[in-house]
């Protein structure tokens, strides 16, 4: 605003500024000590973790932690499980998110059917058959204890697919109606006009799907048989409940001795190791989500 | 006159059968091109197909003694009992206790969800430096992005007897260690502050950008009218962000019977079931856990039921008064 500089600020707002500044900066403060704390823990001896010493800093710093995970074969095992299906669920989630939202963001005049189709996605962010019923279809169909079980159940998202059409609608009809003078099909018009100019939404998805599926430990948990083929956060969950008759890859024996003497240092070290690319992705999508979610839920 | 009628007439004929056969040819094309629409629906036409509509078949389980060896098949070859499994759930035991849990939990979280982003919202906007409110947006946004096992894993250490938040809180007022996640009283209050932790920051960025699409000439003339800072949130700001924060509410209500089943799930243990214990848990306990494979499905369908009606109410509220369409 201009005016700010014509009249000077009063004092009561500049030191409501002074205490805002003050205090959002705590409640930011207030949200990282958590991850600080547990990052500084996994840094710090194992008896300065027992005594409970330890606040923003690492007591004692060390790295035993992170060398006794990185000797861990089965904290390997579960991470790949998880980059794969990162990568391989997120290109089927974004790129069958796209197909079907473009046919969806025509009006109905253009492609018939559009209404039913629509409906036929709506209902089922509405309506699900719950937990036993999908665990038995999966189950039906061959999938249990691969890593489709965790990506095909969900491949299309209604919720996905909603935002992304309503963004595509609003983008200008002129340059898809160009295309089409100059003899270029729907499939062109998709990947080669519509796509390039919907980054936004498209980074957006992505993040979401590639968030969901790092996230995801329950899938794991329900369709996964055997703990070799846990992804990493199910072997963290697992890890973390100490449910002794589905600890993975560690043999009991040793996992006893190995909590008595550093269990809290180990365990945080992991967390922070499962929480690092999460960290190292996100803040550089902020301008496209903040962007891609506000121009994908309110209409103009 | 004759001769130059019927030329007319020839004429007219051979214009309207040009003029149908590009009609036809265009009727074929645009055809072609709504084939390949329809081709491209169809993989998540059968996806959903499979996994969404095939296992709403599965609600008939709800209503039979289920043989689970059948599988699929078993949806509808086992045998009906009618209403007998939603009696056996209403009467089992710590229902109603989880019942009233889930809808006094999700009540609060709704209540504290619905208030701090707007308060946060309205301060973040009062910071002018830019990059030092982006700053503090990637921070509050973090926790949105962590799973809910490893927020739990944070939480088992922050909280615990020997944690950050009893040494400071020890430090600071002599207070004697405090079992946050083991005290029933306590365990509510842990999830919905946890849950805003989470959220909270998340939520602000709809109503940030509300608060940025609203007209500056409005500020201008408020302050023309001798508005100050106080006067001009409350006039202007606020009154701008209203369709979004009716909206925001309207379509929460949805979410009643939901608590939460991932936080509650890593975060709970059997001292706070009391307070802590929700249907979501109760369910997955004696569903899963005890093979109970109806009384889950039940459950289920019980929740979709109640959830379904609320949801419809709250879009038809949405549409009324927000005049939102969700596509």
């Amino acid at each position: 605003m201009k005016i700010k500089n014509r009249i000077p600020e009063s004092r009561p707002y500049r030191t409501f500024q002074l205490i805002n500044y003050i205090f959002m900066t705590m409640v930011a403060f207030l949200c990282l000590v958590p991850m600080i704390n547990v990052l500084s823990t996994s840094l710090s001896s194992s008896s300065a973790a027992a005594a409970g010493e330890i606040k923003l800093l690492p007591v004692g710093f060390n790295l035993y932690a992170y060398k006794f995970v990185a000797s861990n074969t089965a904290f390997w095992h579960s991470m790949w499980i998880s980059i794969e299906r990162v990568i391989i669920g997120s290109i089927i989630n974004v790129v069958l998110c796209i197909m079907t939202a473009y046919p969806l963001s025509k009006s109905s005049k253009e492609f018939k059917g559009r209404t039913i189709y629509t409906w036929y996605i709506f209902v089922t962010m509405l309506f699900g058959g719950g937990l036993i019923p999908g665990y038995l279809i999966v189950s039906w169909t061959h999938l249990l204890n691969t890593i489709w079980a965790l990506i095909i159940p969900g491949a299309v998202s209604a919720w996905n697919v909603i935002l992304m059409l309503n963004f595509f609608r609003q983008l200008p009809k002129e340059l898809q109606e160009a295309a089409c003078i100059d003899g270029a099909g729907q499939w062109t018009i998709l990947w080669k006009v519509v796509v390039p100019i919907s980054k936004p939404v498209i980074a957006t998805i992505a993040l979401f799907c590639m968030v969901g599926h790092w996230n995801d430990w329950f899938g794991g948990y329900l369709f996964m048989n055997s703990p070799k083929n846990y992804p990493l956060q199910t072997y963290l969950f697992s890890l973390l409940s100490m449910d002794p008759t589905k600890m993975p890859g560690i043999p009991q024996n040793v996992m006893n001795e190995i909590s008595k003497v550093n269990g809290k240092t180990l365990r945080s070290a992991q967390i922070f190791l499962a929480a690092f690319p999460i960290l190292c992705v996100y803040p550089f999508l902020q301008k496209y989500f903040t962007k891609g979610i506000v121009l994908g839920s309110v209409k103009g | 006159m004759d001769d130059n009628n019927e030329l007319v007439i020839e004429e007219s004929l051979g214009i309207l059968q040009k003029v149908r056969k590009v009609r036809k040819e265009h009727k074929k094309y645009s055809r072609n091109q709504n084939g390949v629409l329809h081709l491209m629906m169809l993989p998540a036409v059968i996806i959903l197909f499979i996994y969404s509509y095939v296992p709403m078949f599965g609600i008939l389980m709800a209503f039979e003694k289920f043989d689970m060896t059948k599988g699929v098949i078993g949806f509808f070859t086992s045998k009906w009992v009618g209403f007998d499994n939603f009696i056996r759930i209403f009467n089992m035991q710590g229902f109603q206790q989880a019942l009233f849990n889930t809808i006094n939990i999700a009540w609060w979280k709704m209540v504290a969800m619905f208030i701090v982003p707007i308060i946060v919202s309205l301060l973040l906007n009062e910071i002018k430096n830019e990059g030092y409110k982006k700053g503090i947006q990637t921070i509050v946004y973090l926790p949105h992005f962590l799973s809910w096992v490893i927020l739990g894993g944070i939480l088992k250490d922050v909280l615990g007897l020997d944690g950050i938040a009893n040494t400071t809180l020890h430090a600071l007022f002599g207070l004697k260690p405090i079992f946050f996640l083991g005290d029933p009283k306590l365990f509510v209050n842990v999830l919905i502050s946890s849950q805003v932790w989470q959220e909270f920051g998340w939520s602000t960025i709809i109503f940030l950008a509300a608060i940025t699409s609203i007209d500056p000439a409005l500020y201008e003339a408020a302050i023309v009218d001798g508005a100050g800072r106080l006067r001009q949130t409350w006039h202007v700001t606020l009154p701008g962000m209203r369709p979004i924060i009716v909206l925001c509410l309207v379509l929460s209500i949805g979410g009643i019977l939901n608590a939460g089943f991932d936080q509650v799930f890593n975060l709970y243990s059997v001292p706070v079931y009391k307070t802590g214990d929700i249907i979501d848990t109760l369910v997955y306990r004696v569903g899963i856990g005890g093979g109970q494979y109806e009384i889950a499905t039940a459950v289920g369908l019980f929740k979709s039921v109640v959830s379904l009606a609320l949801i419809s109410i709250s879009y038809w509220l949405a549409y009324r008064f927000a005049d939102y369409q969700i596509f």
